[in-house]
């Protein structure tokens, strides 16, 4: 009966032990051979439990670093003598697509002006509910009046509350900037005041030459807030084969591919 | 003290009491375990973290969830079929912690006299107990699919007809082998009695081959236990196989009109299937709750349960590890993989295996013994 047990007892033990790491090397040589390339994913999702896989961060001990353009909730700002910027206009609700900004602008008294044109935004209310947070109205306003912070925690237990009002959206005259929930562990009062990021991470009038300049006006507190750096960065290299110069300007590249579209439709339009 | 509870346990009555209440809450808190121990290990495999602020390490995190769905309204269909309706969830409970009973978690106590098994009941065919008991489960899920009056419980319940019972063939199969080990090692003077017996099981698997691997049945039956291990993933719903409740294809499947408590009963029977096929397969293949360590002074009886838990959660680990890793089949290959592989694969087996076991316990038939290793 071939190998029985009476001939497996006169090895010895190391003799023993060197034949079972045998026999189990060649069984899971056989497996890995057979089955090698189904079990591979096992070993895949395994070795994501090695310490140094896990990417959550533990909000809210833990907060991620925001960009600087973040869309966060609006603030209303002042000029450094205390002026408001808004000055009633109304824009910022007429660009609107959510239609959840209403303003209404009022003749600035004469003795006792609040912003330094013709008229002030005397109501001003956002529905933080409705908002896409899109940055519209920031583009929109041709003073720098309504700007976005980081802030995003914003919750609230009754619709109403929703709803930012003046009073919560208007910077103080000390240059802070009020919350309706001050006292929330999650709100950090600091991100109320990194507000202008899209201005500055933007060339003045939309133009290249005019990039890293400062076309701005000064704010309450922080006052004339500096150009973000490195706007004019050297393009990356392309894995695009088209572009395999550094060299080579976008503009180029866009006229380029316009030629091609533009060959494109011209034969079809020939078939048909 | 040792007098009452010698008393207590010697009593049928009081100690089968005692096992049952002991038998009920240590599934209800293994599920609670279980599941957060699933989502755990997945969520590590995701590279995420988990449940984790619920208790130390979220361990509690599964009792918030059943406490909030406790609270929560049950909503009924008002075309469903009331009866079987809410029948449905406690027939999913029963055949769960039925099969818990016959699986010994740890070696006999004795206090004083009397010994305790660690199990609720011996019974002689508790082999054929546990496939029946696991055929009445499939009932929950299609009573469920067909009474809750809505058409995805009904595909739900549909697949888990077709599916249920095609895999039970192929476990049934797979498990005829351990019978026929079990058989061989047995002492002729019993007469063959309590070859389906787990505590016997268990007991068959003493001891070790030359000193460096354990008499447990797995190393004999491999091919069993991973044709019992396929058919029981299939049997319990899980991934890969999870047909039956697959969530985007037929929303939730058979428990998708069930809502609070009702919900949480068959959430509740589907893990604690998982644990009971894992207790089941270690019982069977990995020697039970067999482990060094049984005669250490204090802890000694604590230690057999030890390693039935161990082994059992390492099983358990494989099941998540499974889920993380495979994706859904698709129904066709699932039905392929049953009647195409799984049942011919456990037929060629058994055959193979009563034939080995044949010539070793008769030797080779006369007209063989020209072979030259006859």
């Amino acid at each position: 009966m071939g190998m029985n047990a009476a001939t497996l007892l006169a090895l010895s033990v190391l003799q023993r032990t060197a034949l079972f790491v045998v026999v189990m090397a060649a069984l899971v040589g056989f497996v890995v051979m057979a089955f090698g390339p189904a079990l591979a994913g096992f070993w895949v999702t395994l070795r994501q439990m090695l310490p140094g896989h896990r990417v959550t961060t533990q909000y809210p001990e833990q907060k991620r670093v925001k960009p600087q353009r973040f869309h966060g909730r609006h603030v209303l700002n002042r000029y450094p003598d205390g002026m408001e910027k808004c000055i009633g206009c109304e824009l910022c609700a007429g660009v609107c697509p959510a239609r959840c900004i209403y303003v209404r602008g009022k003749e600035n008294p004469a003795d006792a002006p609040v912003s330094p044109g013709e008229r002030y935004g005397f109501v001003y209310e956002i529905n933080m509910l409705r908002c896409i947070f899109c940055g519209l109205c920031v583009e929109a306003c041709p003073t720098e009046a309504i700007t976005m912070t980081q802030l995003f925690e914003m919750s609230v237990t009754d619709r109403q509350d929703a709803i930012y009002t003046r009073s919560e959206l208007l910077m103080n005259p000390d240059g802070s900037v009020p919350h309706p929930q001050p006292d929330s562990v999650l709100v950090d009062m600091g991100e109320l005041l990194k507000a202008d990021g899209w201005m500055r991470a933007t060339a003045s009038s939309g133009r290249a030459a005019y990039e890293g300049m400062t076309a701005w006006t000064p704010t309450l507190g922080v006052g004339v807030r500096p150009a973000e750096k490195g706007q004019s960065v050297a393009r990356r290299p392309s894995p695009d084969a088209r572009h395999p110069e550094d060299g080579e300007s976008e503009w180029q590249a866009i006229s380029a591919d316009d030629d091609q579209e533009s060959g494109v439709g011209s034969r079809e339009s020939g078939d048909d | 003290m040792t007098g009452v509870l010698e008393s207590l346990f010697g009593s049928v009555f009081w100690s089968a009491v005692i096992k049952v209440v002991f038998a009920f809450a240590f599934l209800l808190l293994t599920a609670l375990v279980l599941v957060w121990f699933e989502r755990r290990v997945v969520a590590f495999m995701q590279n995420r973290v988990g449940p984790n602020r619920a208790g130390p390490f979220g361990v509690l995190q599964t009792l918030a969830d059943g406490l909030k769905l406790l609270f929560k309204e049950g909503i009924r269909p008002r075309r469903a079929e009331v009866g079987m309706y809410l029948a449905a969830p406690i027939l999913a409970m029963i055949p769960a912690f039925l099969i818990f009973l016959v699986v010994p978690i740890g070696a006999p106590i004795h206090i004083g006299d009397t010994a305790v098994t660690l199990q609720g009941a011996d019974l002689n065919i508790a082999l054929l107990f546990v496939l029946a008991m696991s055929s009445i489960a499939v009932y929950a899920v299609v009573l469920a699919g067909w009474a809750s009056g809505s058409k995805y419980p009904l595909l739900g319940g549909v697949r888990a007809t077709a599916q249920m019972i095609s895999y039970e063939a192929a476990m049934g199969l797979a498990l005829v082998p351990v019978v026929v080990l079990a058989a061989s090692r047995l002492d002729p003077a019993e007469g063959g009695l309590g070859v389906m017996s787990f505590a016997k099981l268990v007991e068959l698997q003493q001891g070790s081959f030359q000193a460096l691997i354990p008499n447990w049945f797995v190393f004999a039956l491999a091919p069993s236990f991973l044709l019992f291990f396929t058919a029981a993933i299939a049997e319990t719903n899980r991934a890969p196989f999870d047909l039956v409740e697959a969530e985007s294809e037929i929303v939730g499947g058979y428990h998708t009109e069930y809502s609070g408590f009702r919900f949480a009963m068959f959430f509740l029977a589907e893990y604690i299937n998982m644990f009971n096929v894992s207790a089941i397969a270690v019982t069977l293949f990995f020697g039970g709750w067999l482990g060094p360590g049984a005669d250490l002074p204090y802890v000694g009886w604590l230690v057999p349960v030890f390693w039935f838990l161990v082994k059992t959660y390492a099983l358990l680990f494989v099941f998540v590890w499974i889920r993380a890793t495979m994706p859904r089949l698709r129904y066709d290959q699932l039905m392929a993989v049953g009647w195409k592989m799984l049942i011919p694969g456990a037929l060629l087996w058994l055959v193979f295996f009563t034939l080995v076991q044949g010539v070793r316990t008769l030797g080779w038939p006369s007209w063989l013994e020209w072979l030259p290793w006859a």
